[in-house]
């Protein structure tokens, strides 16, 4: 069920219904029923893996506190009479018993993902190193896997960290997993952030729902009337790419930058909007990416709660793991000291981001992806006192025009990176790339070549409009939420820009018969 | 209290009172491009005292003339056509058409047998956006939806339509609120002529049988004109081509034989009816000209004016008297015609 259905409303409308009419007590149960027949909706056989998910997770969490609430009460009970050594002996044993949990959790779920979402891509490489062929699955993924999967993970680590409690639960703890909303395309929610609104009582309060509206008429308008809109072009762009040099490479680099946001950051915000309406806060995942000073900046701004899960679940306990700490070690007295030191910085970054390509997809430009993310973070790391020191002399590099000169250097560099998901190759990228260069053909920008990528003037001019709209909005995001901005004005300019909202989306919006782009792009993760 | 919901309510009004005006701006007019469009929405202009009603596509909007049935035997008949109109889209008509007056006679042209899917979104639009809204348009849209249509498209045809703003014309402005009469009771008339010269050789078919769906809505159209009291004639209208083959000829007759239903086939009363395929078709044998539908419809007449119920009403001075309007009309859109044809040697426009 697509968030751009007809389907998806008449659902919505009908749960929202129910939800404020049914006694409170029922408001949780409802929303885990129809999170359910949402993710149904995609195929019922798929519900499978996520109970599987639920399941394991749940059980897991539930068993592991058993342990811990056992180890609590035997420690308690034993305060004086056991020693220190025995105390601590008693933890380590309940420590592996409950690791031991975890491992068999992350194995079962990590491996269904390695086999439906990876097998293929393993099969093809090993097909490929071996002059072989070992043919290939036929799973098909199901929709947001990576998403609910990490998310239902990071709460069984949590838990193994006694970060809070387990969920005994097992239906709240299979809607914190299934909530329709976020399901398919996050953000990646914490469960001590989520459970705290998620399975609370909500009163009807109509400030929820006008904000709530807010921002899924917003999410809709990133989505239908730039997204969807440039999808053409970027498809046109990139299908034969080699027809297309130069300019059009930046134009590639453009378009799918605001096609990639629209559509992301719309999906969120009509994520966010529709749990609004719910009297439930899921956390944010954007924080104005655009506005960006270098990649590092970027990472923090944009799919913050996947890059969070990396850098709470992985990148940590990588780097403080006891080979690396040992490697590091070793490194310091045989290597250098500085290169030690910075050894476990160095291996877990480029574990979090060869998994962060992956998690994008199971295809080399993704590893590749991650990769080129990888080197640019770890050089700019090691030159961060040049930078330093460079503004330090420059005088000009702390004005107001260096800052936009660096937000305008890394929109364009993450876009080079980010072309990867549309060349889907690594070597037609650079070469693409290359091509701005070697044959700019900036004659293309003046002979209405670009009126034949499936884009007529008008569309253009609805995409450059609405890019205008999203720069203000951001601009005024950068100043105080928006909503509160909204708050502020009089009621008649916030009733005209809300029906200027919905008008621009049905006027302009690519949908319908004759556009097919509905699908999120990250639905597919 | 009051204050509290004033704004929302005065809001939603506004948007919606804008969202329609849009939907209105969007809509295609129908007046110098597919103007066939109109003709699902000038029926109930027509409605109300019909004697006989026309369904099927084209050619019984092209082939046959109310305006002659009316001055040669004083019968009020209306056709309910629009092009590629499939047979579950006829049954509708017919439902809708019972919603306003009970004809006598109900004629159904049997070409649409052969299509048992929809054809095409256009053809559907074409059919169903002019219907005006009632659980038989409801159901008639849903029967008639094929791929990624939507009926919420058809309830808010600003949904299909919305891409429109890039290629609006003085059209969408002119006929925001009213559009120009086509048909002539749902005949659409064309003066011109090209002659038959050779018809295409007949393809062979793998199976000639008609589908099960096809045969369905058959019935209902028959089970409805019997509970209605109505008089059911099928016909297979005077068009040459596309190929009307035997194989599909004998069913219907056997079809209309054990259903005691009168079945005429146009085709095999050439001689009868008179029509010339040399001079009495506009486009090489598909439709009739204005002299062919007269023709056909002169010689259906007859045959009309005996079934039971049905009357010469040319005494009724009410109906005489917008009967006269229409002939006026036709009179005016003939003599427009054919001096497009004297002048350019062809018919650019219908009005």
């Amino acid at each position: 069920m697509s968030f751009v259905s007809f389907t998806f409303w008449g659902f919505l409308l009908l749960l929202l219904l129910l939800y404020y009419l049914l006694p409170k007590r029922f408001q949780w149960k409802l929303l885990l029923i129809g999170s359910l027949i949402f993710y149904a909706f995609a195929g019922p056989k798929y519900l499978i893996y996520i109970v599987i998910t639920i399941l394991s997770t749940w059980g897991a969490g539930v068993l592991m506190q058993k342990h811990y609430d056992a180890q609590d009460a035997y420690l308690k009970a034993n305060k004086t009479a056991l020693s220190r050594d025995e105390k601590k002996a008693y933890k380590a044993a309940v420590a592996k018993k409950a690791r031991l949990i975890l491992t068999g959790c992350l194995l079962l779920n990590l491996g269904i993902l390695a086999v439906i979402k990876y097998s293929n891509f393993f099969l093809e490489n090993v097909s490929a190193l071996f002059h072989a062929d070992l043919g290939r699955t036929s799973f098909l993924l199901p929709l947001g896997i990576s998403f609910f999967m990490f998310q239902s993970l990071g709460y069984a680590i949590d838990v193994y960290r006694r970060k809070y409690p387990a969920e005994k639960n097992l239906a709240k703890s299979a809607l914190f997993t299934s909530f329709f909303p976020q399901v398919i395309q996050g953000p990646i929610s914490r469960y001590d952030q989520l459970s705290q609104t998620l399975y609370a009582e909500h009163a009807f309060e109509i400030q929820n729902i006008k904000d709530g509206l807010w921002r899924i008429t917003w999410g809709y308008f990133k989505k239908l009337v730039i997204a969807d809109r440039l999808a053409p072009a970027v498809t046109a762009l990139t299908k034969s790419a080699g027809e297309y040099p130069g300019v059009y490479v930046v134009a590639t680099i453009i378009f799918y930058a605001l096609q990639i946001y629209g559509d992301f950051t719309g999906g969120i915000d009509i994520t966010i909007g529709v749990a609004r309406l719910f009297g439930i806060e899921v956390t944010e995942n954007f924080n104005r990416p655009f506005f960006s000073k270098n990649i590092a900046d970027y990472w923090r701004r944009w799919h913050i709660t996947m890059g969070s899960w990396f850098r709470d679940y992985l990148f940590y306990p990588v780097s403080l793991s006891k080979g690396v700490q040992k490697l590091s070690k070793w490194c310091k007295a045989h290597i250098g000291e500085n290169f030690g030191k910075k050894l476990p910085l160095y291996i877990s970054t480029i574990v979090v981001w060869l998994a962060t390509g992956l998690w994008h997809g199971a295809a080399w430009h993704f590893i590749v992806w991650g990769m080129v993310n990888c080197v640019i973070l770890l050089i700019s790391q090691e030159m961060t006192q040049l930078y330093q020191k460079f503004h330090e002399r420059f005088a000009f590099s702390n004005t107001k025009y260096w800052e936009w000169f660096m937000i305008v250097r890394t929109f364009f560099m993450m876009g080079m990176i980010r072309v990867l998901d549309v060349y889907q190759s690594g070597a037609l990228t650079a070469k693409m790339l290359f091509s701005i260069f070697t044959t700019p053909n900036w004659g293309a920008l003046f002979d209405r070549s670009f009126l034949s990528l499936g884009l007529s003037g008008a569309d253009y001019l609805v995409v450059f409009f609405g890019t205008l709209v999203i720069w203000i909005v951001a601009l005024i995001k950068g100043r105080k939420p928006v909503l509160s901005w909204l708050e502020e004005r009089p009621a008649g300019l916030r009733y005209l820009l809300f029906g200027l909202l919905v008008v621009s989306i049905l006027l302009f919006g690519a949908y319908g018969i004759g556009y097919d782009a509905s699908q999120f792009i990250y639905n597919q993760f | 209290m009051k204050i509290k919901w004033l704004r929302p309510l005065l809001f939603a009004v506004l948007l919606l009172l804008t969202l329609w005006l849009l939907q209105r701006l969007t809509m295609p007019k129908y007046i110098h491009e597919n103007e066939e469009g109109v003709l699902a929405a000038e029926y109930y202009d027509n409605a109300g005292d019909n004697d006989i009603l026309f369904i099927g596509d084209c050619e019984v909007y092209s082939n046959f003339s109310p305006i002659t049935l009316w001055k040669d035997y004083g019968i009020t008949s209306v056709i309910r056509g629009t092009p590629q109109q499939m047979i579950w889209q006829s049954y509708y008509m017919l439902e809708d058409t019972l919603r306003y007056e009970t004809p006598k006679v109900v004629v159904f042209n049997v070409y649409s047998m052969c299509y048992d899917k929809s054809e095409s979104e256009a053809y559907n639009r074409l059919a169903l956006d002019g219907l005006r809204w009632s659980k038989v348009k409801a159901d008639a849209v849903r029967a008639s939806m094929e791929g990624k249509e939507t009926f919420a498209s058809y309830l808010f045809p600003l949904l299909r339509f919305h891409s429109r703003w890039k290629e609006l014309e003085k059209d969408d402005f002119t006929y925001l609120f009213r559009s120009e009469q086509l048909s002539h009771n749902g005949y659409v008339m064309r003066v011109d002529t090209k002659p038959v010269t050779t018809l295409p050789q007949p393809i062979p078919l793998a199976d000639y049988r008609y589908s099960d769906t096809c045969w369905g809505w058959l019935d209902k159209i028959r089970d409805c004109c019997k509970e209605h009291g109505i008089s059911l004639i099928l016909i297979k209208s005077p068009s040459c081509y596309p190929t009307w083959y035997d194989e599909w000829d004998a069913q219907i007759a056997d079809y209309a034989a054990a259903n005691d239903l009168t079945y005429i086939n146009f085709l095999a009363h050439q001689e009868e009816t008179g029509i010339d395929y040399t001079t009495d078709t506009y486009d090489a044998g598909q439709h009739l000209n204005l002299s062919g539908a007269e023709k056909a419809s002169a010689w259906f007449g007859k045959i009309l004016a005996e079934q039971p119920g049905v009357l010469d009403r040319r005494s009724d001075d009410q109906i005489a008297s917008r009967w006269q309007e229409k002939i006026l009309f036709y009179e005016q859109m003939k003599a427009s015609q054919e001096k497009q044809l004297e002048e350019t040697g062809a018919v650019t426009s219908y009005r």
